[in-house]
């Protein structure tokens, strides 16, 4: 019978000193180490400062923030928030975060919509004139959205849309953002077909292959798109700047600027605190999806 | 289940390019059918039009006593088991195998005892809650069977099922499927199978008969021995048989019951084994072999082709020796217990073939003349 010792030993770590080979090689990746981490906290910091800066600044008083470029507040205070969602209009802030959710949900939904079916059209279909349709289609993504800015104006303008929510988000029902049905023609290309195949022969019409089978494979992509859509919209000030002409009905992005226009000297505790909250839905929406969302951009090309 | 039945099925695409000239074939009920042939041969793009993943642009296909042509894959009582599996990669395997039923709103009871029998026939109970990525290929490829299963659908469509498997899976997957062929056929539901790939193992040992395709023809539908032993032509030949059979140029000559067949200078006697087959007058031929009929001799044996050996390939039972005949190279397979261990490149050997297994294509439309 074998005894324990006819096996061999699980070899022990090693107790001898490593060389001096060993030593310089660990003092190299060391100080290598230190100093890529020390660049990359500096960079970082500088760059991710300004934000930082702004959201101490909002716990500021007035005062405080031009004396002192440190970004902690000696003597916090809600003032600035207090201050500015009262706003300098009969309306609160709360009036336009509503306005700015009735611009960026319709939207948003429009756009998942109507370029899920126009990429799922281009990318899986035969249909005469679709090689000039897309080239048409790509071509509207080179356009400078300031070139189309008075044409549209004058259609807005006879539909009698103007001062109505509709010039905002109507083209996002048309899969207007030829950006986002490229990106998801993209994701689609790299998906076999077969599933979609597949789901046919179980019986499946195009419309249940898409909703069922097209759809759940998407939902990176789309997410993707949701949330580019959802904080470019919220961040859009020309937009309402241009349709938008009563004050009740400004979204967030404008209402920031009304406080600056004010007459007096402006409360710039209020005005950064309002940015602070004109921030957080995106990020708040960001860090939700961010899983998908990094999914969605990143793997377009090489799923499946 | 239901018999298949091809009329003169064409297949263009937009581009001019016709891929399927108009072919014919009957698959009987309950029948497993394997197209077969090397890449580009038009058998998945046939395939694919059973199924209606592929528009007909000529002839028709009928399912049963329906002609199908314009049916959607969904209402043509088909199923498919594709090669890549093609699993929903977002639904588990419960909701992979009932997706079919549930679009059609079947009753929940039904699907679920359907989902419980088809799992149980395929050994796949374990993973009906887990999703396609976690599953290995051979039981992703289970569930994909499984799926096509639950539908009892009048034709099974099989699409080059397990070249993404490796060979050890393939072969027992092999035997699995013909045993659920044959398990089905007992129980009295026989299944009609049409089976895809490219691989003669499989055909050769899965179909009742075969179908050769080459550049969207049909070279011949027979069954699997008279596919090997009686091969309509020598592409056939060629394609099936491991080694390949040997295909050189010769001549026949001589008057009928005294043929000789020459190549290389040297003369063959066409003897009572093949003569009486022979339906050809002298002319080039396509001389075919197969490298089990050939045996070794001495060099300069009377009957023999004598060549000189170029390569030999050790398979553990048997050798394949290579030889040079003129500018033919032959294949001869030698038991290796009645190998001689002594032969080596460069040395002269004879190769005897055995007359009456011997095979004459024609040598412009290599049509096997030697059939009657």
């Amino acid at each position: 019978m074998a005894s324990i010792s006819d096996f061999p030993q699980t070899p022990t770590p090693r107790s001898e000193p490593p060389s001096a080979l060993e030593l310089k090689l660990r003092r190299r990746t060391r100080v290598s180490s230190t100093i890529r981490y020390t660049l990359l906290i500096v960079v970082g910091l500088i760059m991710i400062y300004p934000l930082i800066w702004l959201i101490g600044a909002s716990f500021k008083s007035n005062s405080e923030i031009f004396s002192s470029p440190w970004f902690w507040p000696k003597e916090p205070s809600l003032q600035g928030y207090v201050e500015g969602w009262k706003t300098s209009t009969p309306y609160t802030f709360a009036t336009f975060f509503i306005n700015s959710m009735q611009i960026v949900i319709p939207k948003v939904i429009g756009t998942a919509i109507s370029c899920t079916l126009v990429a799922y059209g281009f990318a899986r279909f035969e249909f005469p004139g679709k090689k000039i349709l897309f080239t048409i289609l790509i071509a509207t993504l080179l356009l400078p959205d300031v070139v189309t800015r008075i044409p549209q104006y004058l259609l807005f303008r006879e539909l009698g849309w103007l001062d109505t929510y509709l010039p905002l988000f109507a083209p996002a029902w048309l899969a207007g953002d030829a950006f986002f049905v490229f990106m998801i023609i993209q994701f689609l290309r790299a998906i076999p077909r077969e599933m979609e195949e597949a789901a046919r022969v179980d019986g499946a019409n195009t419309a249940q292959t898409l909703l069922f089978i097209v759809v759940p494979i998407l939902r990176p992509a789309i997410i993707s798109v949701c949330l580019f859509q959802f904080m470019w919209t919220m961040n859009d000030f020309l937009g309402p700047l241009i349709y938008i002409s009563t004050v009740e009905k400004y979204p967030v992005s404008l209402a920031l600027k009304l406080s600056i226009d004010a007459t007096e000297a402006f409360n710039w505790n209020s005005i950064l605190a309002m940015t602070v909250l004109a921030l957080t839905p995106s990020l708040v929406v960001f860090f939700m999806a961010q899983k998908s969302f990094i999914e969605g951009i990143s793997s377009g090309g090489v799923k499946g | 289940m239901a018999e298949l039945k091809l009329n003169a099925v064409e297949k263009t695409y937009g581009n001019g390019f016709k891929a399927v000239h108009g072919i014919d074939l009957h698959v009987a009920e309950g029948e497993f059918m394997v197209l077969v042939g090397p890449s580009g041969c038009a058998k998945s793009t046939t395939l694919r039009m059973i199924a209606g993943l592929e528009t007909i642009t000529g002839g028709e296909v009928r399912i049963g006593d329906q002609v199908v042509n314009d049916l959607v894959p969904g209402k043509r009582g088909i199923a498919m088991v594709f090669q890549n599996y093609a699993l929903y990669p977002h639904m588990k395997v419960r909701q992979n195998l009932s997706f079919g039923l549930r679009l059609k709103r079947k009753p929940k009871e039904q699907i679920e005892r359907s989902t419980a029998e088809v799992s149980g026939v395929l050994e796949i109970e374990e993973l009906l809650d887990r999703l396609p990525k976690q599953l290995s290929g051979g039981q992703a490829q289970r569930v994909a069977v499984g799926r096509a299963l639950i539908k009892q659908p009048e034709v099974f469509l099989f699409d080059e099922p397990l070249s993404n498997l490796d060979a050890k899976l393939r072969a027992s997957m092999r035997v699995r499927i013909t045993d659920l062929h044959k398990r089905l056929r007992n129980e009295g539901r026989p299944a009609t199978v049409v089976y895809v790939t490219h691989d003669q193992v499989e055909a050769m040992t899965m179909g009742d008969r075969i179908c050769v395709m080459k550049d969207g023809h049909i070279m011949q539908v027979a069954d699997p021995t008279t596919l090997y032993d009686r091969p309509a032509n020598a592409f056939v030949a060629g394609f099936i048989g491991m080694p390949e059979m040997n295909l050189v140029p010769a001549v026949l000559s001589g008057e009928y019951g005294a043929q000789t067949l020459t190549l290389d200078g040297q003369t063959l006697t066409v003897g009572p084994g093949l003569a009486p087959r022979l339906s050809h007058g002298p002319g080039p031929v396509t001389l075919g072999v197969r490298p089990q009929h050939l045996d070794l001799v001495v060099a300069d044996s009377p009957d023999a082709l004598t060549g000189t050996i170029t390569n030999l390939e050790f398979m553990g039972h048997e050798v394949n020796l290579h030889a040079k005949v003129g500018d033919a190279v032959f294949v001869c397979v030698v038991p290796s217990d009645q190998f001689d261990r002594n032969l080596q490149r460069g040395d002269r050997v004879g190769l005897k073939p055995r007359v009456e297994k011997l095979h004459v294509f024609d040598a412009e439309t290599g049509e096997n003349f030697s059939l009657a």
